[in-house]
């Protein structure tokens, strides 16, 4: 009876989300539907004939019922076909899953190094701000985030690139030699010390795993900055909510020291909401995955994907957008089912 | 323990005493003052009542007097002295172990106040193992032990459950039980049976008095009900604006207040309306049934006569359906089955049927003014609405109405450009009646339109409602739980339990001879101002049981 | 006693009122620096935006003899990879990136906010179908689906508006509707109901202006949301196409002088930055003076 109701609330988010995933994956195989009709002629270029003109639109399936195509397109993608990419049309036939593939093991990489950093430093500084509400801390950190999320990211990218950079040129810069002589080399010493993190991420199948993460290390630190600004903000706000509650009142009245009034009064409380949190702000991560690729030359989707847009090449946007999709669903999703696994009325039903 | 209370009683030093407080709040960017230098004392085993209107200040002195201020609050000066040392200079260390163990809170609503996450005993217990008072296996048996004696059911099960899992009545007993274990010698008590129906609350005050007197523990009682703390209190004390109005011993402040002010506060209880026989009715109700969309049926086969020009009270507590029924007469809520006639003709049973002039005839006020008025309207755009939009007033015509309408409810034509935001509680009221009344409607219902007011200006609305009726022959529909109201107003009573209307009849008969027996229950629940009244009806149940346990 | 009060209330009245009246000023003097800051700076791309042609040194596409030129006289900041004069860029670019964003954001609060209202005034298969519709267009990330879209209808300034305006009004509509409910409970609003009010009175009447203090916020955070998915995508190469002066393809094209020291790039990016921290610290601002409304963005 007890497990039943969480079962059961668990089994429908599940079939929720299935279904949500269901319809995301109608929306991007109409992308191609929606597709303008000389679009075939556009992509062939000058030399198109009738033949590949029609050939193409065979191709892509243009000449049959929409609803027959959806099917075969979501049978062959479980069976882990995604179709082939325009831009093997001259000579050899390029999949879309074979380019995908070593692009997904490294954006996935890329990700999972930056949330293993960004989770945890984001969360501390949220509840720490919380806890010193209104502090020195607490306002400087409320003012620097709050400046971070204003910024692109590829505005921090570069100024991180520039900085890294700067360890070489700056003293030959005219700006450095207007500068006192002991201004200059003290700038310099300082911008030695950051490490020479590669400002290109040259990734292959043969890099090793350790120089694999130095050479993500830019692209991860952008990321982390973006996001533990917004995820210690929201931190920050979940926790000041919760400590306003009466029952952190009746702790205090009962004579609990702060440490107890958080960790036992207000942490069994926090989980849905700081989980919710970090679920929300990972789908900053995937947008910041596309930016940040760009920039380094990182060879994940997120890059695969800008370039493809670029080109038209759609088979391969549109298995992009339906891996990204996914992920994000399946973050929310569990997230969701942490929330209702802490939750005490669900777990405890009358 | 005992031993040490002994000897400080007969030495009559005071177990508190709270010098000179005051409280300050921030709000509007600004500190305001709460408490302006009250004074309090009190000796091991007593209980203080303090008594108040709203923004009187009690609940900010109760919490002072354990040395703490809420979040936005801040204590500006004075002392708290607790059993001979300054809770206000002390070290917090030295205060946070005074706290939980010395003095204890029981608070307004205990549904907000147990932590949802952790079971009702394991939150009981908390303060005496914290404390290092008992064992945590000891802290357990006398959990199971203080439930028993604060009649919670199943006491030796009820802890394993959460807050969520127990009634609003049990939650409030288990809060004093956490209050009891560490058996502290003050505790102080916010409101606890506010939130209460009243049949409940009889029984959580006759719990705490109780225990309060078996452990012999001094409180602080808050409350702004007055038959309450005449029950509760050996002393009691009226606040008003943050400042001691006057302090005695509740008999003698029952009998004899010295001030004007408490007089007023007293006054209110005597308001009666002779209560005048109907011609005919306005209003016929015919078997009723009505649900909430897919739910089970909140009102079930209600029939009920309203008299023209007359006042019928609707009585019950929270979730008799007495509100639904509202929403039923206004059409918001289309009855399933039944039919009502209004004025002769059948009422569409949908607001959506019934046409701009049958709408006129009834209308509606609120408990609450402040949402019942759009904060974006001046008052001239909320009274001159109806005139227009009903009878088509136009210019001097609709000017001249709306001044009259203002005189009718006494208030001066300056308020008309103010937003509802710069009134106060009972001018809000007022022209919630008067946009009531611009329509001229035959019939006004009156859902708990006095409940969120303080006592002096309930009494003002009250009369004011009684000489419109008087004025205009309109007839009012009057939903409330408060039996005192039932008596200043209603010409007729009806008695509503769970969807289902047990008792009907004129006030007099349904008021001194009640037929059913849940409009016994729930009059004899209604608090007096007799001191002894809590003593003599439990005395009266109990031999009641006794007789209907023989019979 | 009753004839009494309504002289007290009068003056009280009169002084709450006068309170209420300078509390804009107070507001307005008590403003932190950091909200002045943010209001200066939206001045100044205001009027840079809109006398563009009078303030910048060159033509918008007026093309030089030498590509990326250092800063000179001659050329403020140099010039662009086809030798076009930066700062001149940089000005028309205020114009066009904020533009094409202040349009967008309008489009996306004027569709979101009349259908997120109409939802939570209507409730029923209405409130159902849009709620569900806009919890799938919310599963996918915007910027993905922004990307996906523009590669069927290609990069054109009307299609990225639309698109754009499409998804962020998702996000508007969440929060008309949510701030719509609140009201729609209210009982003023089923005291016009009762009445027999149409459609029209109880949502200009009774629902409009108790809803827009907290719209008006997000006006501001959205259009930074805007203004920063445009210029992620132009930066992409698929948002504001060439010749348009546009900060986000600005930074891209000149991305490979920062290889050489130089902070040229960093220009149009950091002029994206400042104007985003500056509606930013205006917003906040706003939402604290207000209430305590919305700490979270």
């Amino acid at each position: 009876m007890r497990l039943n109701s969480v079962a059961k609330t668990v089994l429908q988010r599940l079939g929720l989300g299935l279904i949500t995933l269901f319809i995301v994956s109608i929306i991007i195989f109409s992308a191609v539907a929606m597709l303008p009709g000389d679009f075939a002629k556009a992509t062939l270029g000058q030399s198109a004939t009738p033949e590949t003109v029609a050939a193409l639109q065979h191709e892509i399936g243009l000449d049959r019922p929409p609803v027959e195509r959806y099917f075969s397109w979501v049978g062959k993608m479980l069976k882990g076909d995604f179709g082939s990419s325009f831009a093997s049309r001259t000579g050899y036939r390029r999949t879309v899953a074979e380019i995908i593939a070593p692009r997904l093991y490294n954006t996935i990489f890329l990700a999972v190094m930056t949330a293993l950093i960004a989770v945890p430093l984001a969360l501390g500084l949220g509840i720490v701000a919380a806890l010193y509400r209104n502090s020195w801390f607490d306002r400087v950190v409320n003012t620097v985030t709050l400046t971070t999320i204003s910024f692109p990211e590829f505005f921090i990218a570069y100024m991180l690139a520039f900085l890294i950079i700067s360890r070489d040129t700056f003293a030959g810069t005219e700006f450095a030699q207007s500068l006192p002589a002991w201004l200059a080399i003290s700038i310099n010493w300082t911008l030695n010390v950051v490490p020479k993190f590669p400002t290109l991420a040259n990734i292959n199948d043969e890099t090793p795993f350790w120089d694999h993460v130095w050479r993500a290390a830019l692209p991860s630190i952008t990321l982390t900055l973006v996001i533990v600004a917004h995820m210690m903000r929201m931190t920050r706000a979940a926790i000041l909510n919760m400590l306003s509650s009466p029952y952190i009142d009746m702790a205090r009245l009962k004579g609990m020291g702060p440490m107890v009034v958080v960790v036992r009064h207000a942490l069994p409380n926090a989980w849905a909401p700081i989980v919710t949190v970090v679920a929300f702000n990972l789908a900053y991560l995937i947008v910041g995955v596309v930016i940040v690729e760009v920039v380094f030359v990182y060879p994940g989707v997120g890059q695969l994907m800008v370039d493809a847009v670029r080109s038209r090449d759609v088979p391969v946007v549109q298995a992009c957008a339906l891996v990204f999709a996914a992920a994000y669903i399946l973050l929310n999703l569990i997230a969701d089912i942490i929330s209702i696994a802490t939750n005490p009325r669900l777990l405890h039903p009358r | 323990m005992k031993s040490s209370n002994v000897i400080a009683r007969e030495r009559g030093t005071d177990l508190l005493t709270v010098r000179d407080l005051h409280v300050e709040g921030f709000s509007d960017e600004r500190w305001h003052p709460i408490v302006r230098g009250v004074n309090v004392s009190l000796k091991r085993g007593e209980v203080l009542g303090l008594i108040g209107e709203s923004g009187a200040g009690k609940s900010t002195i109760g919490l002072a007097a354990m040395g703490y201020a809420k979040p936005g609050c801040r204590i500006t000066q004075g002392s708290v002295v607790f059993d001979g040392a300054d809770l206000l200079s002390m070290s917090e260390a030295r205060r946070r172990r005074l706290r939980g163990s010395r003095i204890a809170y029981v608070a307004q609503s205990a549904a907000a106040w147990f932590n949802p996450a952790h079971r009702l005993l394991d939150q009981t217990v908390e303060t005496a193992v914290a404390h290092g008072i008992a064992s945590r296996g000891e802290a357990n048996r006398d959990a199971v032990e203080l439930y028993k004696r604060l009649q919670l059911p199943e006491p030796e099960t009820i802890g394993f459950r959460y807050p969520h899992q127990v009634s609003g009545g049990q939650l409030q007993r288990a809060m004093t039980a956490m209050a009891m274990v560490c058996r502290p010698d003050l505790i102080v008590f916010d409101e606890p049976t506010t939130a209460l129906d009243v049949t409940t609350q009889v029984e959580v005050l006759a719990s705490i008095r109780r225990i309060v007197e078996d452990f012999n523990t001094a409180a602080i009682y808050v409350t702004h009900d007055l038959a309450v703390v005449a029950q509760m209190a050996d002393r009691i004390m009226v606040l008003r604006h943050g400042q001691t109005v006057e302090e005695a011993v509740t008999r003698q402040m029952l009998a004899a207040p010295t001030q004007e002010y408490t007089r007023t506060l007293w006054a209110v209880r005597k308001l009666v309306k002779p209560e005048i026989e109907a011609r005919d009715h306005l209003l016929t109700i015919d078997n009723v049934t009505a649900a909430y969309a897919g739910r089970v049926k909140v009102l079930v086969d209600v029939s009920i006569k309203v008299p023209r020009g007359r006042t019928v009270a609707l009585v019950g507590e929270s979730g008799s359906g007495k509100s639904t029924l509202a929403r039923v007469v206004t059409g918001l809520l289309p009855a399933i089955s039944g039919s009502i006639s209004f004025d002769g003709q059948p009422l569409p049973l949908s607001l959506k049927q019934r046409p701009k002039d049958l709408l006129r005839r009834i209308q509606m006020i609120y408990q609450s003014p402040d949402s019942a008025l759009n904060p974006r309207q001046t008052v001239e755009d909320i009274i001159a609405r109806p005139l227009e939009f009903y009878l088509g007033l136009k210019g001097e015509q609709r000017d001249r109405r709306i001044g009259e309408l203002m005189h009718m409810i006494e208030m001066d034509e300056s308020f008309l450009d103010r937003l509802p935001g710069e009134l106060s509680g009972g001018q809000k009221q007022r022209i919630c009646i008067a946009r009531a009344v611009a329509a001229n409607p035959d019939l006004i219902i009156c859902d708990e339109v006095t409940s969120a007011l303080d006592q002096i200006v309930q009494e003002e609305i009250l009369k004011l409602l009684m000489r419109l009726q008087r004025e205009l022959g309109v007839s009012y529909i009057f939903i409330t739980h408060d039996i005192s109201t039932v008596r200043a107003i209603a010409d007729k009573v009806v008695v509503m339990h769970q969807g289902k209307v047990v008792e009907q009849g004129s006030k007099t008969e349904v008021l001194t001879t009640p037929h059913a027996a849940y409009t016994e229950l729930l009059l004899s629940s209604v608090p007096e101002m007799d001191p002894d009244w809590l003593t003599q009806l439990l005395a009266r149940r109990k031999n009641r049981g006794i007789l209907d346990a023989a019979g | 006693m009753t004839s009494a009060e309504p002289l007290i209330q009068t003056t009280r009245a009169h002084r709450v009122r006068r309170t209420r009246r300078s509390r804009m000023r107070m507001a307005l003097k008590n403003a932190p620096l950091s909200a002045w800051f943010g209001m200066g700076v939206i001045l100044c791309y205001v009027v840079i935006a809109l006398f563009a042609p009078l303030i910048a040194p060159y033509r918008e596409t007026q093309v030089f003899s030498e590509a990326f030129a250092p800063w000179s006289h001659e050329f403020t900041f140099g010039t662009d990879q086809l030798g076009r004069d930066m700062l001149t860029r940089l000005i028309y670019g205020a114009r066009n990136t904020i533009g094409i964003a202040f349009i967008t954001t309008t489009f996306s609060f004027a569709a979101g906010m009349t259908l997120g209202l109409l939802a939570a005034m209507y409730r029923g298969w209405l409130d159902q179908l849009l709620s569900r519709a806009v919890d799938v267009l919310m599963s996918i990330p915007s910027l993905i689906f922004a990307l996906m879209l523009l590669s069927i209808f290609g990069s054109s300034i009307p299609s990225l508006i639309l698109i754009i305006a499409l998804l962020d009004s998702t996000r508007v509509f969440r929060l008309a509707r949510a701030v719509g409910l609140n009201v729609v409970v209210m009982e003023y609003v089923e005291v016009a109901q009762l009445r027999g009010e149409g459609p029209v009175w109880m949502l200009r009447k009774e629902i409009l202006p108790n809803v827009l203090p907290p719209l008006i916020a997000e006006f501001g955070l959205r259009f930074c949301f805007v203004f920063l998915t445009i210029a992620a995508l132009s930066f992409l190469g698929v948002g504001i196409q060439p010749p348009s002066a546009d900060w986000g393809s600005m930074v891209r094209e000149n991305a490979t002088l920062i290889t050489y020291g130089d902070v040229t790039p960093l220009l149009p990016a950091g002029a994206i930055a400042l104007l985003t921290v500056a509606v930013n610290f205006v917003v906040d601002w706003f939402l604290h003076s207000t209430s305590g409304l919305r700490d979270e963005k």
